[in-house]
């Protein structure tokens, strides 16, 4: 089974280092797994896009992902300043980082978590940033059961040990308790 | 006499993808919405020494009449750097929304 | 008209002269050099009234020259070997602007170690670029060309930069005589310059933006397709000359003696004419083979090799440069041409570094070429045909080397 996922944030929000985190956290559970930036001219606070694969098979696709089964929106405002959930397959899944249900219709499965204010509440900010990207994956996790979260927490501990990796735990953790459908 | 020195701009009669774009405001898009943090000028502050505008690197100060600024936040994309190079801190950045 | 006894580097110095360019740049390379030296002559003597635009490399060289014909000069550099690779990125640079532009390029091997005569190993590394690529077999074909080139790559239909290639030394410092057109008529052939966009302090046009893929593709696309009218444009201009001037080439080939012919010998610069001496003794022995000279390696004159090959017992294909790991280079670009028929087919490499391959061993090969023919089509992609000094002692195939 392969299912395909679009990460939407802000340059410098961290989506790209979300969908690898992912990738590397399905690897860790013996599946086969893919993270890619849309390559091209980031720039800090333009819309962004990442893409992650995740599948039982080894992945030999290099396409672009048109139909994702998931997005993930890392900030609020994405919503309406792009299209989000452009080819979402009928009854995909909108993870959001936002407090209300966001207007995307009535056909997707919308899971919501205020990301922003638990990576406020327990001082995960970066140069005046909340970081709710690893926040993010923390939700990913319990509302689609693809992976598990103690993968997520060890692909982040990996790539940010001690101290930032405990603040990142946490914030998972605390994602993956209020993450709700809306 | 160099009689054949002026050159003539021809229409191409192949097919024709020029690697040639002409400038025009906000190419990609209302920049503005990038923004995350937005510059505020405090006018009384603000001595009209011009430092803002010469170092905003897209061109959204808005040079007013008595040399003071405001802010084009259609282009905005709030950097900061008007506000870390204001002498007389009359910039400062604010949370969008 | 005067008829005057140049190098092959003073004719291309004359034919920029009689196309009034406005900007010359160059750095000195070896066996170039004597062009630009004989250009900033006239310059200096009020014969040009040109710009000379000193620089520190070639890749300065070719950026000077690009720019000033991006802003709408006709311009012109030369360069040689390593200074061509030196250039290469900026060889890409031009011909994706789309800009006019000519350059000579004096064929020379590339090291190390350092060697400073001839192969095709410089011009053909360009051959992806886009640019058009013409190479000369002698001095007087060298103005033409080089004047000729001026109007192919100015032509609406083609707009992408040409070189035109010499062989070093055996053109560029050999003296022949050379008819030299008379300015006036000259100026009433080549029009004034012509050009897609000009880029200028008053033009609102911006070069070097990102573009999205998509339209990066069909730049790509629109080359390809001003390549495949290139070919048109080569041989009306090749034929108008002729007409005005009085000298043709036969455009994008040059065909010696194919009329009757059963075996060709497919060749691309000045050794053409020890081919051509040698199918001249040949054909006093009633073998029936003809010279089929590529003047032109881009765009590849496909549907011409196809008319004139198309019924061939035999092909020979000799390559003055080498695809290392594959074959000579225009060996491939005559297989791929000639893949649906069946004819037997041999590349050769030879005279790479300017080792002299002449006439006699030219005919014997075309002879041995003949025989294995006749005992049944072949298909021979690389034989090297050896140095003197080294025949005999290794094998004329790489590829046996490995098989020992």
């Amino acid at each position: 089974m392969l299912v395909e996922i679009r990460f939407h944030g802000r340059g410098g929000q961290g989506a790209v280092t979300a969908a690898n985190l992912l990738a590397n956290a399905a690897v860790r559970e013996g599946k086969y797994a893919q993270a890619f930036p849309y390559f091209g001219a980031e720039r800090r606070g333009a819309p962004v896009v990442a893409f992650a694969r995740i599948s039982d098979e080894p992945i030999q696709t290099h396409s672009r992902i048109e139909h994702p089964d998931i997005v993930v929106v890392l900030d609020p405002k994405l919503f309406e300043l792009a299209n989000v959930t452009e080819g979402l397959k009928e009854n995909g899944i909108v993870i959001a980082n936002a407090r209300e249900k966001p207007d995307v219709g009535e056909t997707f499965k919308v899971y919501c978590v205020d990301a922003t204010s638990i990576a406020q509440s327990i001082g995960l900010v970066v140069s005046g940033w909340p970081v709710v990207n690893t926040v993010m994956l923390g939700a990913f996790a319990r509302a689609t059961g693809l992976v598990k979260l103690e993968s997520i927490i060890e692909a982040v501990r990996e790539q940010f040990p001690g101290k930032i990796g405990d603040l990142n735990a946490n914030a998972i953790m605390k994602a993956a308790e209020s993450v709700r459908e809306c | 006499m160099n009689v054949n020195s002026k050159p003539v701009l021809e229409e191409p009669k192949t097919v024709f993808f020029a690697p040639i774009s002409h400038p025009s405001p906000g190419s990609v898009g209302k920049t503005g919405t990038w923004r995350t943090h937005k510059p505020v000028v405090d006018l009384d502050k603000c001595t009209g020494c011009l430092i803002c505008w010469l170092y905003c690197p897209e061109d959204t100060i808005i040079r007013l009449e008595n040399d003071k600024v405001s802010i084009d936040y259609e282009y905005c994309k709030g950097c900061g750097i008007c506000a870390h190079q204001c002498p007389f801190d009359a910039i400062q950045m604010v949370p969008e929304g | 008209m005067v008829v005057k006894t140049l190098t092959g580097n003073y004719a291309v110095a004359y034919a920029v002269k009689l196309a009034r360019v406005n900007v010359v740049s160059a750095y000195p390379i070896t066996p170039q050099t004597t062009i630009v030296e004989k250009l900033s002559e006239m310059i200096e003597k009020g014969e040009l009234n040109a710009r000379m635009i000193r620089v520190e490399s070639e890749h300065s060289a070719l950026a000077a020259v690009y720019g000033a014909a991006s802003a709408g000069a006709r311009a012109f550099t030369a360069t040689s070997s390593h200074g061509l690779l030196y250039m290469h990125e900026v060889v890409w640079w031009a011909a994706g602007s789309r800009i006019p532009l000519v350059m000579a390029v004096v064929t020379r091997a590339i090291g190390p170690p350092w060697n400073i005569h001839v192969d095709h190993q410089d011009i053909l590394d360009q051959r992806d670029s886009g640019w058009i690529i013409a190479v000369a077999q002698e001095n007087q074909e060298v103005l033409d060309l080089t004047l000729q080139a001026f109007k192919i790559s100015e032509d609406p239909r083609v707009y992408l930069p040409m070189m035109v290639g010499l062989d070093g030394f055996i053109l560029s410092h050999t003296t022949a005589p050379v008819d030299i057109p008379d300015q006036e008529l000259v100026d009433s052939w080549l029009p004034p310059r012509r050009q897609p966009y000009i880029i200028a302090p008053e033009s609102e046009v911006v070069m070097g933006n990102i573009a999205p893929d998509e339209d990066h593709f069909m730049m790509r696309y629109s080359m390809a397709a001003s390549m495949e009218a290139a070919k048109k444009v080569i041989e009306e201009v090749d034929r108008e000359y002729g007409e005005i001037f009085g000298r043709s080439y036969g455009g994008l080939v040059e065909c010696y003696k194919c009329e009757d012919a059963e075996y060709f010998v497919v060749i691309m610069g000045s050794w053409a004419g020890d081919a051509k001496k040698a199918v001249d003794t040949l054909r006093e022995q009633n073998v029936p083979v003809g010279v089929v000279r590529i003047r032109f390696v881009r765009p590849w004159p496909r549907e011409k090799l196809l008319e004139i090959l198309s019924g061939a017992k035999g092909v020979l294909v000799f390559d003055r440069a080498v695809s290392m790991g594959s074959t000579g280079i225009l060996f491939s670009e005559v297989a791929q041409t000639l893949y649906p028929l069946n004819i037997s087919l041999k590349g050769l490499v030879a005279g790479l570094a300017g080792v002299d391959v002449g006439p006699s061993r030219i005919e014997a090969e075309i002879l041995k070429f003949i025989k294995q023919t006749e005992e049944g089509a072949i298909y021979t992609p690389t034989e090297w045909i050896l140095p003197e000094k080294y025949a005999g002692r290794y094998p004329s195939s790489p590829k046996e080397v490995i098989a020992k």
